[in-house]
């Protein structure tokens, strides 16, 4: 029999919200969770559905929310989804950064200035210029994007930006190239975060999947340690259900319930994507 | 009950000082140090000789750990690779810079402390009760998580440092959180001055805390001379972080110069 470790979710201290589905106004040809102007798979989740989901997390301890999609900023109600969000927890919006409009950035600013709770905007970029960003994104995607991160940082709101790291440069090197880059395009004070790429969604075709011995099957109890990986302290919901972390929204077998409170027993890590983050020890989250 | 706690000495021997001789005068009944004795200042071995000869309780800070073990690195929990380079510097200065005999100490320290004051279970840790070098930082914890945290460990006052900020939150339920900031280094404002925190138990829980002026400058010199990063000198001299910042959530790194 094949034996895959086993993550304890030890406490749920981050909710990731697909807040807009599989809806984006891009199409990238690495997307992940395969999103794009005409992708309903997941469809949006309204104000409403979030509110209830926000309650239920909070009832449980939860410690901070993310909102993702698709593009969160195509949602018709994000600004007041963040509002109710920020009255009762910290909130992070990932955003491709193309939709962010003066008035939008402005109300972003007054939540943030208004909650207790800190609010992130964090940007994707996919390479530090245009050639390489719009290769994955399509023609204009970095010149809309940078704008959007220049408008941010004007406006005081600090942006992350995730910047995907493919090559394997030192990350002390890597960082430091990004933050040349981002400066010589006029920003002064990015706060930069490294991904690693999933093999997942549209980037299966773009590459490829994962292989065969890309897998944690049969992996040493003593080469696993319970406390690394995020899916031991969150969990994703979408309109779909609850999954166990945000990789896995789309993927089969990564939904594991209705109910948060159905979704807290071990997961078995059989998946490719897994094997990413073991390898790379990574999280989605902003730290 | 009056209870005084502080965290991160972080080697500044000279701010140790000050918040002791502040300590004589404020009239606590009792006085705890949260960990982290050394890294980024110069010469660890003068604040741990003055912290020990104080007499004053002290928790095993996640510093303090791979110290006393002389592990790899500080175990700061920093993800950032500036960070984490600029931790490693201070953290290779401080290993080789700290007596065995100081060493063996630290290992023994305790990583939390209960106690009951005004009917009130308190609870002393270094980053949180479940991990020395978790970050409490006040923008990005919801009153729930800390409601849950402190139900969960038992507590109806919990006392935590390792960020370098303080702050208090008077929870829904009652409970309080207080995070003690750190005496060694500023506190991300733009002053020299270091920062600690009382507890007043009784009728109710009441906090201040204090700023302590040091000879920051006769610091920097020393740091100076021991070749210490001259970011760090930079921080001594005009109270802003220019390191160890990146996973500062938006509102405190807001908060800051850089
Ligand atoms: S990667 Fe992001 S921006 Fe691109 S299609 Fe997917 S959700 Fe949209
Ligand atoms: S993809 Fe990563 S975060 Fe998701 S279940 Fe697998 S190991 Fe956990
Ligand atoms: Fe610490």
């Amino acid at each position: 029999m094949e034996r895959f470790p086993a993550q304890p979710l030890h406490h749920l201290d981050v909710l990731w919200i697909q807040v807009a589905g599989t809806l984006c106004n891009l199409s990238c040809t690495h997307c992940f969770v395969t999103c794009g102007p005409g992708e309903r798979r997941h469809p949006m989740m309204s104000r409403g559905e979030v509110r209830a989901r926000v309650a239920e997390a909070l009832g449980m301890g939860v410690r901070e929310f993310y909102f993702t999609g698709g593009e969160p900023f195509l949602h018709p109600d994000l600004i007041e989804i963040l509002e109710d969000t920020l009255a009762s927890a910290p909130a992070t919006v990932l955003t491709n950064g193309t939709l962010l409009t003066a008035s939008r950035i402005e109300s972003l600013r007054r939540l943030s200035d208004e909650s207790r709770s800190s609010l992130e905007i964090r940007v994707s970029l996919d390479g530090l210029d245009a050639a390489a960003h719009d290769a994955f994104r399509g023609a204009g995607a970095f010149a809309r994007t940078i704008e959007g991160l220049r408008d941010l940082e004007a406006s005081g709101l600090l942006p992350i930006v995730t910047v995907t790291h493919t090559g394997d440069d030192d990350p002390l090197v890597f960082r430091e190239r990004c933050l040349h880059a981002l400066g010589a395009l006029g920003l002064s004070r990015p706060r930069i975060k490294t991904l690693p790429m999933f093999r997942l969604g549209r980037e299966t075709t773009r590459t490829r999947g994962y292989a065969e011995i890309e897998s944690l099957r049969d992996l040493p109890e003593s080469a696993f340690d319970p406390h690394r990986l995020q899916c031991g302290s969150c969990r994703a919901v979408s309109a779909k259900g609850v999954h166990v972390c945000p990789l896995l929204v789309d993927e089969p077998g990564g939904r594991m319930g209705e109910r948060l409170d159905q979704t807290l027993t071990p997961f078995k890590l059989s998946h490719g994507a897994c094997f990413t983050c073991y390898v790379t020890g990574m999280t989605c989250g902003n730290g | 009950m009056r209870l005084a706690a502080f965290g991160g000495i972080y080697s500044n021997h000279l701010a140790l000082a000050a918040v002791l001789e502040d300590l004589r005068q404020g009239g606590s009944d009792l006085a705890w140090c949260l960990g982290d004795l050394g890294g980024f200042g110069p010469h660890p071995d003068r604040a741990v000789a003055a912290l020990r000869s104080s007499g004053i309780p002290t928790l095993r800070g996640n510093m303090d750990d791979s110290v006393g073990h002389a592990r790899g690195d500080c175990d700061c929990g920093y993800t950032d690779p500036r960070d984490n380079a600029f931790a490693q510097r201070s953290y290779d200065y401080t290993l080789a810079h700290t007596s065995p005999e100081h060493r063996a100490w630290m290992r023994d320290l305790p990583e939390c402390h209960r106690l009951e004051a005004g009917g009130r279970r308190v609870l002393l840790c270094h980053g949180s009760p479940r991990r020395v070098n978790e970050f409490l930082w006040e923008s990005a914890c919801s009153d729930a998580f800390l409601e849950w945290m402190c139900a969960e460990h038992g507590a109806d006052l919990l006392l935590c440092s390792h960020t370098g900020l303080h702050w208090h939150r008077a929870l829904p339920s009652g409970r309080h959180v207080v995070n003690v900031g750190t005496i060694g280094r500023p506190a991300n404002d733009g002053r020299t001055e270091v920062w600690y925190a009382r507890v007043e138990l009784e009728d109710g829980v009441r906090v201040d805390f204090r700023s302590v002026a040091y000879d920051h400058e006769s610091l920097a010199r020393e740091m100076e001379s021991e070749a210490l990063p001259p970011e760090f000198v930079e921080t001594i001299r005009t109270g802003w972080w220019t390191t160890c910042l990146e996973n500062l959530p938006a509102k405190e790194r807001r908060a800051g110069r850089f």
